[in-house]
């Protein structure tokens, strides 16, 4: 059978050779977090208003958009010496399955009250799945990891107000 | 090039086998033979593309007789979206075939779309021709990366993710997810554009014939290469349109066909582009193919931001408040749009009754969506077609007269993503 010329086969590592003296670009993933730019859909939060009352007011629009059918909401009425929210009603049990969630974001685009965005953290592996199931504290506190963000500026467009006033 | 030159060239007329013609079937004077091996290949074998499972009978190295067992990643993804309204349906196709997604998402967009008989705006249109280009690049990477490692050359593999990388992160800036975007909605687009797409987009755009160069450069005059790829796996002409193939497995079998230029949809026609055409069918035509298609595609992107980029301001989505989320300040100020917003969300928009089929040109080849609407606010039954489907009917005949050690190369270079194939 007749051969290829071996000084060819060799020549492809010109390509690799050349690569000695480029800029390495893998990361230091965990040490190094490259910023995620601003529309990344990550964990969700829940929002309250400045005056400590819930924007969720548990009218179940995002659990009817949910593709996956992993939010629960079960409503319950504001009373005057039990008022969670600002509406009349407010979300008493709410929780996300985030093992089913496939971060589409339809449940932000469907909550009328910008009560529920997703956020930019994505580090959310846990070992368990029960873990996986976020309850509402875990959904209105603060995330404890935080990535950083790319510009808003540049890589979003003019900020929707639900993502400004949250 | 002086390689394999007794390697059988590209056969006249047809070789599918008979009377099935996904099957290889072992031949009548060895059944029975002592020398048979039969080997389960697959589906857990890290060269196999996923989850194929192939059942192949050995006589020594030659591989005799051939099956193909799918349906290990079946999920049912036409049953489940006939149980979502129109809307929420948009998030599964996606994921059928997962390395051309935006292509996917398309296809069921313009289906919905057809049948509303709605008008997208032309930013929206760029937008996607552009963003189905990029997706095939992305396609063709994984390919390349992924049927390279298959054979030993790992170096080619880290060279295309580095790349496929910075089209994940074009996505992941506009569409707010690096794959499975939802970022096509009935109308038009999700989002605008951002900004900052466009100077990031151009410098992929600029290094990306480069790198194509570079992947050239490290495999097209290696022997082992060529060895592996030369006068492999056959397909001629005639068999590969018996077989219904399309993509780049048929136009590396020599025929000039691509959806894209025959049956214009998107901005395609107003786009300037070649189609690659391989004659000799084998797995380095193929592969040509797909280096040539990556060539192409970076092509029509630079065009599509040269239009995009005189098209600021203009609307990215259709103003049907029957279809197409109201925008989020309206939905403070507006009682008219909160109702529309109600009815989309939670009823879902009504779709007239009717059946279309739509076909668009993935980046593995034809890829349909036939879509029958009973007038309700859910598809009444959605079917695609696959080609990865079609391509792994290829199989039996590619395989003829083929070495167990060819196999891989073989069934690498058809291109076949299991989640479509078992959708
Ligand atoms: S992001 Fe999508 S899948 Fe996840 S909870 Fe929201 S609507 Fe459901
Ligand atoms: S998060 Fe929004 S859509 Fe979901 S129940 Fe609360 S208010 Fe309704």
């Amino acid at each position: 059978m007749a051969r290829g010329n071996p000084i060819d086969s060799v020549k492809g590592f010109g390509v690799t050779f050349k690569q000695i003296f480029k800029k390495p670009i893998t990361q230091q993933y965990p040490e190094y977090k490259r910023p995620v730019y601003p529309r990344f859909r990550g964990r969700h939060r829940l929002h309250v208003h400045e005056n400590g009352l819930e924007k969720c007011v548990g009218c179940s629009l995002c659990a009817a958009a949910c593709p996956a059918d992993c939010i629960r909401v079960v409503a319950a009425e504001n009373t005057a010496d039990n008022r969670v929210s600002a509406g009349e009603r407010y979300a008493r049990i709410y929780e996300i399955n985030m093992s089913r969630c496939i971060f589409c974001g339809y449940c932000e685009l469907a909550c009328p009250f910008d009560a529920i965005t997703l956020g930019n953290e994505y580090e959310i592996s846990e070992y368990s799945r029960d873990d996986l199931i976020y309850t509402k504290d875990m959904l209105l506190a603060e995330p404890i990891k935080k990535v950083p963000v790319a510009d808003r500026d540049l890589y979003d467009t003019p900020i929707p107000y639900y993502q400004e006033h949250s | 090039m002086a390689i394999a030159s007794d390697r059988p060239r590209i056969y006249e007329s047809s070789r599918v086998p008979s009377p099935i013609p996904t099957v290889l079937q072992v031949p009548e004077e060895l059944r029975g033979s002592e020398d048979l091996l039969q080997v389960n290949f697959g589906p857990n074998h890290p060269s196999t593309h996923g989850v194929l499972r192939l059942i192949v009978d050995l006589h020594g190295e030659n591989v005799v007789g051939l099956e193909a067992v799918i349906g290990y990643l079946h999920t049912g993804f036409e049953k489940n979206m006939e149980q979502k309204t129109w809307w929420k349906a948009i998030t599964y196709p996606e994921r059928i075939d997962y390395l051309s997604f935006q292509n996917n998402e398309l296809v069921f967009v313009l289906a919905i779309e057809k049948l509303l008989g709605l008008e997208v705006p032309e930013k929206a249109t760029w937008m996607r021709t552009c963003l189905c280009e990029l997706n095939r690049i992305h396609s063709h990477l994984v390919w390349l990366g992924t049927a390279a490692l298959e054979l030993g050359a790992i170096s080619m593999f880290w060279y295309c993710f580095r790349e496929r990388d910075s089209v994940l992160d074009l996505y992941e800036m506009v569409c707010g997810a690096r794959m499975h975007t939802r970022y096509f909605q009935a109308g038009g687009l999700a989002e605008d554009i951002p900004r900052g797409f466009f100077p990031e987009a151009r410098k992929f755009v600029d290094w990306m014939p480069k790198a194509v160069d570079d992947y050239e450069r490290l495999v097209d005059q290696n022997e082992i290469w060529l060895e592996r790829t030369k006068g492999l796996g056959l397909l001629s002409a005639e068999d590969a349109i018996a077989l219904g193939q399309s993509g780049p497995v048929l136009r590396g079998s020599g025929v000039d066909w691509d959806l894209r230029r025959a049956q214009p949809y998107l901005a395609y026609e107003q786009l300037d582009f070649r189609v690659p055409t391989y004659p000799n069918g084998d797995v380095w035509d193929r592969y040509k193919v797909h280096m040539d298609e990556m060539r192409e595609s970076t092509r029509i992107v630079a065009q599509c931001l040269d239009r995009l980029e005189g098209m600021e301001g203009q609307p990215w989505i259709a103003d049907d408040r029957k279809v197409v989320l109201p925008p989020r300040e309206e939905l403070h100020t507006s009682m008219e749009s909160l109702i529309h917003h109600f009815k989309i969300v939670t009823e879902g928009y009504r779709v007239p009754e009717g059946e279309v089929y739509v076909a668009l040109e993935s980046a593995r080849g034809e890829l349909g969506c036939y879509v029958v609407s009973d007038g309700g606010p859910k598809p009444w039954r959605v079917k695609f077609r696959a080609p990865s489907f079609v391509a792994l009917e290829a199989t039996a005949t590619c395989m003829t007269d083929a070495l167990v050690a060819d196999l891989i190369a073989i069934v690498g270079s058809l291109d076949t993503v299991m989640g479509e194939v078992d959708r």
